[in-house]
């Protein structure tokens, strides 16, 4: 993409300024902070409530905050959060009903609440993942309203990676540690001895007003460049990866794998990993009547196909084993979205694999599955 | 059409789940004039004679009279609906299950022959047929009252059997074992509560007994990696719901 206009640099008061301009223009800012043990997605009144000095030691089944010297404020992923949180959230009015004494019914379509986000430090596998949602829940010929408002209104300040955790792997799924265009501003966080700063990328005419606004100055040519180099060693630093296989095939190919048998043995089917991967967009429906009976409400609220009612017909659940609710999971992120949606279902972020409670692998799965089906053809 | 016929009976339990409808202090003037209140002796001891429409019943069954008691209840009652982790598993009481109930009685009374007591403490489902078990120590509030308004009107009430995960991450709270290393029965545990003790960093103590789909032998090491030696692993999984988990261990 052709940039706007030309890359900025600003330093920690600028990103103050950035985020004080942001409110100041009735914007919502959402960013990360610490709380209860971990870097999650909040709404700001401050830059000063941003991560500073912490970063995250990651494992399967396994979070922990530490400290760091260098006082980044982006130096950490695969938080329990996504924006889905935001634009997709977890429960949701959807329209409310009335009946008067004389027995009128009436129908009121529940107005989306459109907030003006601005998303602050937004990952490039979350940008990705942004994009995914915005097929499946605005592509279609059912556009979901309250998505779509949200998310038109929704300012994206991406921050790319200069520091994978040990869960990510999004440069095995065909992303990578640089934002692809689709944001408004995209900054790359550098904290060396020319001083704590960020290079500022601009991606709209928006993200081009909005740093008019905020103390900035052009960007120099080392800084570009340390930029640069930072995000592209990251590219190598990847924790984990996923088998360079074609993996919609393989998948396509393992339904009777023996392997999910032995995954059935270790899922708790809890549905963690659903709930956390940004991408996953499934709900169910609430109604809700009240004492009286003449209001009532329905509700969409989050769902997963780890839960027993999400496949539910008449005598029962048609994925009533863990064996085929972990299998859907898997073969519906890595196979069958792309005959649903055109890609794959998986950005490589880590968190279905960090916010397991047991530490199921998702790469470490389809490498298994692959060395069966290697075993098989063998014979 | 007149108002329904509500009651409320209680067998060996501790009152709380029948407190949880009288602590629903916004809705209760709506709940009179939606039901008839004609058996609830915690709140009125004006009775009115059966059959009722929508019968509430807590606590266990533990003595020979109250299984008389039940069955009565039941040949009383058009929609029979169990409340609380005593009435649909036994609740705390069950740990007899597991004991000599004579030797308690013989250890904790001056005069065991007083008490009579069967050797077991047992769910109302085990002694008749029940329309809905609504499960939790005690039943949540707006679960409480979603049974009631679906009942009123005739649909299924929205009580989802899925773990308390699903309501940890609605409510955005941080998992407690992924990011302090805190046992936590979340993942075994029906949901019900909105996820509260999590919410608190403490983790799940399974009031609400098991969920639709439970797999302990995947959550045992787990809780031992987070502290517990065997012994605190079996007094986890037995408190409130211990019938209902006992069964999930030895299944
Ligand atoms: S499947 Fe896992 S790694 Fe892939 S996008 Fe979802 S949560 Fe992230
Ligand atoms: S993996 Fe399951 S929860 Fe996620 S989008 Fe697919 S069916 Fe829905
Ligand atoms: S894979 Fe992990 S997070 Fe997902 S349902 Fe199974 S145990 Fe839960
Ligand atoms: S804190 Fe407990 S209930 Fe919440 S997600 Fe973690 S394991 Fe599940």
């Amino acid at each position: 993409m052709t940039a706007i206009a030309p890359s900025a640099v600003i330093d920690t008061d600028g990103l103050d300024a950035l985020v004080t301009v942001l409110l100041a223009r009735g914007r919502t800012v959402v960013g990360p902070t610490v709380r209860d043990g971990a870097i999650v997605l909040a709404e700001l009144s401050s830059a000063s409530q941003l991560p500073y000095g912490w970063g995250v030691e990651l494992d399967a089944g396994r979070y922990r905050l530490v400290p760091r010297e260098d006082g980044a404020a982006f130096a950490h992923s695969a938080g329990p959060q996504s924006w889905k949180s935001w634009l997709h959230p977890a429960r949701e009015r959807l329209w409310s009903a009335d009946r008067t004494p004389e027995g009128e019914v009436s129908f009121t379509a529940a107005e989306p609440e459109a907030p003006s986000y601005a998303f602050l430090g937004v990952r490039p596998c979350d940008l990705r993942a942004i994009a995914i949602q915005d097929g499946v829940l605005t592509g279609g010929r059912y556009e979901d309203t309250g998505y779509g408002a949200r998310r038109r209104g929704a300012l994206l300040i991406a921050a790319e990676c200069t520091e994978p955790g040990a869960t990510c792997f999004c440069v095995s799924t065909g992303g990578g540690p640089a934002a692809d265009p689709g944001y408004d501003l995209a900054l790359t966080e550098i904290v060396d001895d020319d001083g704590h700063r960020f290079l500022v990328r601009i991606g709209s005419e928006e993200g081009a007003r909005l740093l008019d606004d905020v103390p900035h100055r052009r960007a120099d040519m080392v800084t570009e460049a340390t930029a640069r180099g930072a995000v592209d060693a990251a590219r190598d630093r990847m924790g984990r990866a996923l088998p360079a296989v074609d993996l919609r095939a393989l998948l396509g190919a393992s339904p009777e794998a023996d392997r999910w048998d032995d995954l059935a043995s270790r899922c708790l089917t809890c549905g963690n990993c659903t709930l956390v991967c940004p991408t996953c967009f499934c709900t169910t429906t609430e109604e809700v009547t009240d004492l009286t009976g003449d209001h009532t409400e329905r509700w969409q609220r989050w769902d997963s196909c780890f839960d027993l009612d999400f496949s539910f017909l008449h005598e029962g659940p048609v994925r009533s084993s863990g064996r085929s609710r972990y299998r859907q999971w898997l073969t519906h992120k890595l196979s069958t979205w792309h005959d649903q949606f055109g890609s794959s279902g998986c950005v490589g972020c880590g968190r279905c694999i960090a916010w397991c409670p047991v530490g199921i692998d998702i790469t470490e799965e389809v490498a298994a599955l692959r060395a069966e089906q290697e075993t098989e053809t063998e014979r | 059409m007149s108002a329904p016929k509500l009651a409320v009976f209680k067998l060996a339990s501790c009152d709380g789940c029948q407190l949880t409808l009288l602590n629903c202090e916004d809705e209760l003037l709506a709940l009179a004039g939606a039901v008839e209140i004609s058996h609830f002796l915690e709140a009125s001891s004006a009775v009115l004679p059966g059959p009722y429409d929508l019968t509430l019943v807590e606590g266990s069954v533990t003595t020979a009279e109250d299984a008389e008691r039940v069955r009565a209840i039941r040949a009383a009652s058009r929609h029979l609906v169990t409340i609380g982790a005593c009435a649909t598993a036994g609740g705390i009481q069950a740990l007899r299950n597991l004991a000599d109930v004579d030797e308690y009685r013989r250890t904790v009374y001056a005069h065991p022959e007083y008490i009579s007591a069967l050797a077991t403490s047992t769910p109302v489902s085990d002694h008749v047929d029940v329309d809905f078990e609504l499960r939790g120590c005690p039943v949540d509030r707006r679960q409480f009252l979603e049974v009631i308004t679906a009942f009123l009107a005739g649909r299924k009430p929205d009580v989802p059997n899925h773990s308390v995960c699903f309501e940890c991450k609605r409510r955005g709270t941080v998992c407690v074992t992924v990011a302090h290393g805190t046992p936590c029965l979340g993942p075994v545990t029906h949901a019900g509560c909105g996820a509260l003790c999590p919410a608190y960093r403490r983790g799940c103590f399974g009031c609400f007994g098991p969920s639709g789909s439970v797999n302990l032998p995947a959550l045992i090491p787990l809780l031992r990696r987070d502290g517990l030696d065997e012994d605190a692993v079996e007094r986890f999984l037995h408190t409130f719901n211990t019938a209902a988990f006992d069964k999930e261990l030895r299944s």
